[in-house]
């Protein structure tokens, strides 16, 4: 048995599960199969003599859309999510408990009574500590193996002397131990690294349910002419491979047989299909628009045309592995800061004759009051807040540094096809069609897989008309659609070579015989999108792979500037030069070649049709046809880090006033916990009014 | 005195349980899908049922 795992976006319903698992579990070969509603995601228990594309064509039967997902992308995401819950579950348990004996302690319990009590948090704590703590003193200890000190420094050295000294208070029967308090400040900073490792996986699985697999693998032809699936990394040279209309190329060849045409947009940024005949070379990504081909395969895996850009977006990125985020940021003068405070309590204590003991505890009181939990929290509360906001827009965020990135943006560059545009044909003269005769097109249309026909489909069916019934139907790959209706023959086929128009198809019924033309429209609110940028203060370029008029078209529409006939180092390029003049540039790119530029740009957006490249270069993912989600994303970034200046603000006041506290000596172990808890709210109320950023 | 000798146990024993419940749920996976479970509860397995 072997379990695969779909990614399933148009389970919608709780009848869709049913149906997808009654469905599964009832067909031979499938031993079970389990949806995960909130994932849109169905794993699939199997005989492994099943391969993935029949599995996809059951699940197509049931009525359902659905990719298979590689198995790393499964498996360990959300593991750090988990270990961090349970820690944070182990702090707030222990942290209850050692509050409860607390509470009795401060309302007056003396001599064997509280010794019994202190003794007792000491044995919750200590294990707590040591559980619930690894993820700052690993981190600390990381930071300063490199000579570096983090925000986890003066925890780790907050909390273990705290520890350590309530442990000495409680063996010497003293009055006050600060286990209540290490264990509280484990408790909220545990929240917040945990908030913010939920929003990244939040937007990790997002990502991950609408990856478009560029190919997964291919049939391939056998000596004795049978065709065997291989998997993309099985293949190899010299093979050949059956690539049907309709599927993306999983190597770069050569063609053997047959003719068709390829939409290299994702390649080239080039929209308007291209003609490839036997002997001409064909790339990897690519997709068969017209008719079935034979492929000799002459580089697969790493030597594809594809890898290469993939080689080009890895040294693209690590200008931005250098973005220090504003949480770091603080925490390079606040660690540094907290410690000499902490230092300079003690010496002063130490020097007005206080005695080690009383210093040491003064001291601890200083590291443990000016921790930041407040601090911690600031960054990671808003965010994903915000994050929720701009996920019910349609807008996925893979991590909080996006976010800040996206706030500093300058300048905007925009890839054409599939970004401005929505990359796929539109049907531009519909009312050529007779209202009679639409309800015999869509039927014909939905016969086919053909893009030009999808085109079609999707055009009457958002008008509502309902498919007519035909009798006969027959596609030629390459040529058409065929099927009697009322006896008379009627037929949606390719038209003459002779009458060139770029993307048209041909429609005959009856004494009917139109030409439908079809173009890549703009996105819908495409113009209004670019205008709030500008008036955000953001400036727009288009950069595009595709034919000089094809773009200067686009250009005039939007009446923004425009470089066209660029390849992906071309636009790396120019996104380093903008960087270089100062500018932060925001890159909104979906193709291959666009994923350099994703790469390099400050920031980065990709549409959700955009292909795997594109959205794993992306920060961020915007869903649905419109294009106003990227402007939306802005202002809801501004927004966020607005209320983090406002939390940075309330957790430095709230330091301001209780640190002098602390240094005088007067915070008790009770005061510390109110002050701790008390900031931690307020900065969690005040993210909870990004709700409605993205609104 | 003597009844913080029982309630102390008692109060620390229910705690441990809540713990232990919550890293069990969590291990079991039931916080993996929450929107699918609010929709399971929809689901009417008449088709179990008569089986």
């Amino acid at each position: 048995m072997k379990a695969t795992v779909f990614a399933v976006p148009g389970m919608r319903c709780a009848g869709c599960i049913a149906k997808l698992e009654n469905g599964l579990s009832g067909t031979s070969g499938i031993a079970a199969a389990r949806a995960n509603f909130s994932a849109k995601r169905v794993t699939v228990t199997h005989d492994p003599a099943l391969d993935e594309p029949s599995l996809k064509a059951i699940i197509a039967d049931i009525g359902f859309d659905a990719e298979p997902l590689p198995n790393d992308l499964v498996e360990d995401a959300g593991a750090e999510s988990r270990m961090l819950v349970r820690a944070m579950a182990v702090a707030g348990f222990a942290a209850m408990n050692i509050m409860l004996l607390s509470v009795s302690v401060w309302s007056g319990a003396e001599g064997a009574t509280r010794d019994m009590f202190h003794w007792l948090s000491a044995l919750i704590a200590i294990p707590t500590i040591a559980y619930s703590g690894r993820p700052f003193f690993a981190s600390a200890l990381a930071a300063l193996r490199r000579g570096r000190t983090n925000m986890d420094v003066p925890i780790t050295i907050g909390v273990l002397l705290a520890a350590g000294l309530s442990l000495f208070e409680t063996a010497i029967s003293g009055p006050h131990a600060y286990f209540d308090g290490v264990v509280m400040l484990l408790f909220f900073l545990l929240t917040g690294r945990w908030l913010d490792s939920v929003m990244r996986d939040r937007a990790r699985g997002g990502v991950t349910q609408l990856l478009r697999q560029t190919a997964r693998g291919a049939y391939v032809i056998l000596e004795d002419g049978r065709q065997r699936w291989h998997a993309a990394q099985a293949l190899a040279p010299g093979m050949r491979m059956h690539v049907a209309a309709g599927e993306r190329l999983a190597a770069d060849g050569v063609i053997d047989e047959g003719a068709s045409e390829f939409d290299l947009s994702l390649l080239t940024g080039e929209s308007a299909p291209q003609k490839r005949g036997p002997g001409d070379a064909v790339l990897a990504g690519t997709l068969n628009l017209g008719a079935p081909v034979v492929v000799r395969a002459t580089a697969v895996g790493a030597d594809t045309a594809i890898a290469d850009i993939a080689r080009l977006m890895e040294t693209a990125g690590q200008s931005r592995s250098r973005y220090v985020r504003v949480a770091d940021r603080a925490a390079r003068w606040y660690a540094p800061a907290v410690h000499t405070l902490a230092a300079l309590s003690f010496a002063g204590w130490m020097l007005a004759g206080a005695g080690w003991h009383h210093s040491l505890i003064i001291a601890v009181a200083v590291l443990i009051i000016t921790c930041p939990c407040a601090l911690g929290l600031a960054v990671p509360a808003a965010q994903i807040v915000a994050a929720g906001a701009l996920m019910r827009r349609g807008v996925l965020v893979k991590d909080g540094s996006a976010l800040e990135r996206l706030s500093e943006v300058s300048s905007a560059a925009f890839d054409k096809t599939g970004t401005l545009t929505l990359g796929r044909p539109t049907l531009v003269n519909p009312d050529a069609v007779r209202a009679a005769d639409a309800p015999v097109l869509l039927a014909l249309a939905s016969a086919s897989r053909h893009p030009l026909a999808e085109a079609i489909r999707r055009h009457f069916d958002a008008a509502g008309v309902a498919p007519a019934l035909l009798a006969d139907v027959t596609e030629t790959p390459g040529e058409g659609v065929r099927a009697r209706y009322r006896g008379h023959q009627v037929r949606l086929v390719r038209p003459e070579a002779s009458r060139d128009t770029g993307m048209a198809s041909r429609f005959v019924a009856g004494d009917t015989d139109v030409l439908l033309r079809f173009e890549d429209a703009l996105r819908p609110d495409a113009r209004a999108t670019l205008q709030q940028l500008d008036a955000l203060g953001i400036g727009a370029t288009i950069l595009s792979g595709d034919r000089t008029e094809a773009v200067a078209e686009t250009a005039a529409a939007l009446g923004i500037e425009a470089v066209a006939a660029l390849t992906p180092a071309g636009k790396l390029g120019l996104i380093r030069a903008m960087a270089e003049d100062g500018e932060r540039v925001l890159m909104v790119g979906d193709g291959l070649n666009d994923g350099p530029a994703l790469a390099a740009g400050h920031v980065s957006m990709a549409p959700g049709s955009a292909s795997d490249v594109g959205q794993n270069a992306a920060d961020a993912v915007f869903l649905g046809d419109s294009l106003s989600p990227v402007a939306a994303a802005v202002l809801a970034a501004r927004r966020t880090m607005a209320v983090v200046r406002q939390n940075f603000a309330l957790a430095i006041g709230y330091n301001v006033i209780a640190v002098p506290l602390a240094v005088m000596g007067y915070v008790t172990p009770l005061i510390a916990a109110l002050a701790m808890s008390g900031s931690s709210v307020i900065v969690i109320a005040n993210a909870l009014r990004l709700r409605n950023a993205a609104e | 005195m003597n009844g913080l000798v029982i309630l102390i146990p008692v109060a620390l024993g229910l705690g441990l349980a809540g713990l232990a419940a919550f890293f069990w749920s969590v291990r079991s996976g039931q916080y993996e899908d929450l929107d699918g479970a609010a929709m399971r509860v929809l689901l009417d397995d008449e088709d179990e049922a008569q089986k």
